[in-house]
């Protein structure tokens, strides 16, 4: 017994805690809103929100410095290998704060109009964005599994947050079923996995792939988890066919809400199916890239052809995030190509498209709380003759629409492009025609968007609207400007997107 | 004669393996044919401690800790998930009589 105890001695792994810091300030943002704002009476107009912003722009800042310390000393894993500290992760975690930042500022007057202005809103945006900032560091499969509950849990409850709206109720209940679903799914995936390689580790599982005979006895472990694998990532960027829930849950749940879970959810889901494809189980691309080639392929088709048919405008946004998904899954297909340890331009081209749908998604559905306040809300005919009510803001959302639809000198067609060229490289030029084709076939719903904001009369004429709140207005001029300053420079983010292309093994 | 047979049988892991993949099969499948909420969240429990009885017998045949210490993990999440989900039926059973998901057919399209 005494021997047992003396043997040894538990010894934790070093924590590099400054590292850290980006994920470490939304965590003690959250805990504070949700701790401060319970003891003390309501805050002063705006109080919440602006509190939210503030540890975005902390979070982002500290986030910036890190991407420093990697340019003077290197990426490298820490917390015993778990956590994956390269530029990667950085600019994934970037890109969360700017979702942040602009849905904090899109919610403030939404959620004090709905009557529920309090500290738990916000606590949960930064709570998820913690979540988030966790996958897309997580070089851990099982601390990729906690973060994927924890923001995921935080997305249900913000999607049921409305107590009085039944849509949101039951967009709420779908989210959570479906996605605890897939968690269940991506779990057991992490199980086999686990028992193929001995190891949840991502860069562990990479090596012992790396030196194992192929005709293995527990390859049926491996290739199993690797299917469940892919069928959990794929439940969580709504892939074809497990796409099933979106449309339902971006119509039901609060706008500013589907805003950031259609931004952080796919970022953070993405950046973790890099990492886990891309680094984990790239020797076995072989196994693996035809189904996310069919996935992909699928997935486009889908996106933008079934979203012809839709009347309700977050639904068809819904489709345009499948859409968008499609063309993320190419530039994993494209990554998936490129063996062993060569940059793959399909990653940086995944990293730069995260960060401008971010913006994208977060401004348009900025744009549609907005107009939706207005019409009372958000089907299309709500939407028509909306340009002579209110001017800049159709304006504005002409200018997003046509970045999602990715026509030149806007965000979206750097993003497009990125991708497309990754796949062209690797020379895989089918997917790379279907997706142009599909690219076409979606611009018809965004066009469907625009002419009834511009060309519809109006059903009947209304008093000159209420003015535009400050914040909602300055997040739909963040998310324009910036998608119009990407357009038209793109060299910016294009070089800092080279700079990612080699994710830490 | 019988007792002597099932003397001779000794369960080992492959088994486990088999009993979880099993059990998710039947959570799987009940997600996809029932139609009361609180018998899907049931069934969404079912898959997720199949996959803990995986990670433990996989754990004890490699003789490695760490697939049994995820397991409190997942428990811990699981948890978690039902508070959430309890609460959201909840809010829902509040408006209506029942808690069939079939009732639940606003959004379509």
């Amino acid at each position: 017994m005494s021997t047992i105890l003396a043997a040894t001695p538990f010894v934790g792994p070093g924590i590099e805690w400054f590292a850290l810091s980006p994920l470490l300030a939304l965590l003690a943002g959250a805990l504070l809103i949700l701790l401060v704002g319970s003891l003390t009476p309501p805050w002063k107009r705006g109080g919440y929100a602006a509190f939210t912003s503030l540890t975005a722009l902390v979070a982002g800042v500290l986030a910036v410095i890190q991407w420093n310390r990697i340019d003077d000393n290197g990426a490298k894993t820490l917390v015993g290998g778990s956590v994956a500290f390269d530029k990667f992760t950085i600019f994934a975690i970037i890109a969360i704060c700017i979702a942040l930042l602009l849905t904090s500022l899109t919610s403030e007057d939404e959620v004090r109009a709905s009557n529920e202005e309090g500290p738990e809103i916000f606590g949960l945006f930064m709570l998820a964005a913690v979540g988030a900032g966790v996958m897309v560091a997580s070089n851990d499969l099982i601390l990729l599994f906690l973060g994927l509950e924890t923001m995921s849990l935080a997305l249900y409850t913000l999607a049921a947050k409305e107590r009085r709206n039944s849509e949101g109720q039951e967009a709420g209940l779908k989210y959570f079923i479906l996605g605890g679903f897939s968690s269940a799914f991506f779990l057991y995936g992490i199980a086999l996995i686990y028992g193929a390689t001995s190891s949840t580790n991502v860069s562990i599982i990479n090596k012992t792939l790396r030196g194992a005979v192929r005709a293995d006895g527990n390859d049926v472990l491996l290739l199993v988890g690797i299917g469940l694998l892919l069928i959990g990532l794929g439940f969580k960027v709504s892939a074809v066919p497990f796409h099933v829930w979106s449309p339902d849950v971006y119509q039901g749940s609060p706008t500013p809400v589907t805003g950031f879970m259609a931004s952080v959810g796919k970022v953070a889901a993405f950046a973790a199916f890099s990492r886990v494809f891309i680094s984990g189980l790239i020797y076995r691309a072989d196994d693996w890239r035809p189904a996310v080639w069919v996935i992909a392929v699928a997935t486009l088709v889908v996106g933008s052809v079934l979203a012809v048919r839709q009347t309700n405008v977050k639904r068809m946004l819904a489709y345009s995030s499948i859409s968008h998904a499609g063309f993320m899954l190419i530039g994993i297909e494209a990554a998936a190509h490129v063996a062993s340890d060569d940059a793959a331009n399909g990653v940086s081209a995944i990293a730069v498209y995260l960060l401008l749908y971010a913006v994208l998604v977060c401004g348009t559905f900025a744009v549609v709380t907005a107009l939706a306040k207005d019409g009372g809300g958000t089907e299309l005919k709500d939407f028509a003759g909306a340009a002579r009510r209110r001017p800049a803001l159709a304006l504005g959302l002409t200018v997003l629409l046509l970045s999602q639809a990715g026509v030149p000198l806007t965000s979206g067609f750097v993003a497009k492009f990125g991708v497309i060229k990754a796949a062209v490289e690797v020379e895989s030029y089918a997917i790379a025609i279907i997706a142009m084709l599909s690219a076409v076939i979606a611009a018809y719903l965004y066009l469907r968007i625009m002419v009834a904001v511009w060309l519809a009369d109006s059903p009947e004429e209304t008093e000159a609207p209420a003015r535009l709140p400050f914040s909602l207005a300055l997040s739909v001029a963040l998310a324009v400007g910036f998608t119009l300053v990407v357009g038209i420079y793109p060299q910016w983010v294009l070089s800092l997107g080279d700079s990612l292309t080699v994710l830490i093994r | 004669m019988i007792a002597a047979l099932i003397a001779e049988i000794k369960p080992n892991s492959t088994w486990y393996l088999v009993l979880a993949a099993l059990l998710f099969a039947i959570g799987t499948l009940g997600v996809m044919v029932r139609r009361n909420a609180l018998v899907l969240f049931m069934c969404i429990e079912l898959m997720l401690n199949a996959v803990n009885l995986s990670f433990v017998a996989l754990a004890k045949e490699m003789d490695d800790i760490n697939g049994q210490a995820v397991v409190f993990f997942v428990l811990v999440v699981a948890a978690a998930e039902v508070v959430i989900g309890l609460g959201i039926v909840v809010a829902i059973m509040r408006k209506r009589v029942s808690a069939s998901v079939d009732d639940l057919a606003e959004l379509k399209g």
